[in-house]
């Protein structure tokens, strides 16, 4: 049963992020969206916990969100972009989502 | 209608905000559907079960007796994230006695709180099929 | 697919009704199938029909009523919520004996149930709050 889980908290100002980490499981998905995608940046003091999620789980960031913050071209690699109709596809394709809110 | 397992997941403090009441309110009818329900307690969510809560002097209704009622819906899985507790310095003992009695062993008294750690909070989610967030 | 989409906070106060106003649009367009959208806690704000936001800025009380005119879609404000932050159908404000009511068209009132089974007959739910 694989999980999409929905995070829209920036990691610097909320704990919904690390939760969200600490309680995914392998295999499952994480989409950054709204203030959350600012944990999608290099080089910031919480990319190391994005990078270690990366190697059991597919990380997402909602692009209008990214390039809403002028943070386009920011992400690290490896984080894969979606608009929102492949935000919908990630419902669709995983059984359940969960939003961290 | 069919049975599904739902999950609310409560990650807030109560009083600061409306969610936690609120989440309480939908716990409340998802019983009216026999539904397989559970609640998981995470972060600043444990202290909505804390006891003793008094908010007589805020002006706000204390909602917290609630809780004890769940048992009397048959909502009597209660999952509580240990690192939570022992994040914010509380123990188990700083909680609410919330209890249910099992028809299927000639109402036994037993206990909803089931205290979990990350993993095994993790592993109930995976069980789940609608999770409503709050 | 079926989906349900819970929207939690008010227009203009928090990304997350646009937010839940985008996706529905995406899997409407992608030939998905809402089956309710239910608005709860601030979320209930969505549905007047006073609102008027300057005329530079969008309009998301309007779009949702839209988007059910075209879509067919069944907006749902819950109706505990409704009345504490004094949202109103007509019904329901002859009811309470209120002057007025402001519910947006394309909206009905109706209870908590509604998510519960929202969730039950959908094979997605989505929850868009703070």
């Amino acid at each position: 049963m694989a999980m999409l889980h929905i995070v829209n908290k920036s990691p610097f100002e909320r704990v919904a992020f690390d939760s969200c980490l600490a309680h995914a499981s392998a295999g499952d998905s994480i989409l950054m969206i709204e203030d959350a995608v600012v944990g999608a940046v290099d080089g910031s003091s919480f990319s190391g916990k994005v990078k270690a999620a990366m190697s059991d789980k597919t990380v997402y960031v909602l692009g209008a969100d990214l390039a809403a913050r002028g943070l386009e071209g920011k992400a690290m690699d490896g984080i894969v972009s979606v608009d929102y109709a492949g935000f919908v596809d990630l419902t669709a394709n995983n059984d359940t989502t969960q939003s961290w809110l | 209608m069919s049975t599904k397992n739902f999950l609310f997941v409560n990650r807030k403090a109560p009083y600061g905000t409306v969610y936690a009441l609120e989440a309480l309110e939908v716990v409340l009818i998802s019983a009216a559907f026999e539904q397989n329900v559970s609640l998981a307690f995470i972060d600043d969510g444990v202290y909505q079960i804390t006891k003793g809560q008094n908010s007589k002097a805020t002006g706000m209704k204390n909602f917290s007796p609630t809780f004890r009622a769940l048992g009397d819906y048959d909502i009597t899985k209660l999952y509580v994230s240990i690192e939570s507790l022992a994040e914010r310095g509380l123990t188990v003992d700083d909680l609410m006695e919330l209890t249910y009695e099992d028809a299927d062993d000639d109402y036994a008294e037993k206990p909803s709180i089931i205290l979990v750690n990350r993993e095994e909070m993790a592993a109930m989610m995976t069980e789940q099929e609608v999770i409503l967030s709050f | 697919m079926k989906y349900t989409i819970m929207v939690n906070e008010g227009p203009y106060q928090h990304q997350s009704a646009d937010t839940a106003l985008q996706f529905t649009r995406a899997a409407l367009e992608k030939g998905h199938e809402i089956f309710r959208v239910f608005f709860y806690h601030d979320g209930v704000n969505n549905g007047t029909r006073l609102s008027v936001p300057p005329a530079d800025d969008r309009l998301i009380q309007k779009s949702w009523s839209e988007l059910a005119e075209k879509h067919g879609l069944d907006l749902v404000i819950c109706i505990a919520a409704a009345q504490r932050r004094g949202l109103m159908d007509a019904d329901e404000a002859k009811r309470q004996g209120l002057d007025a009511n402001n519910i947006a068209p394309g909206f009905r009132i109706s209870g908590l149930g509604q998510l519960v089974e929202g969730g039950i007959q959908s094979d997605r739910l989505v929850v868009f709050g703070d």
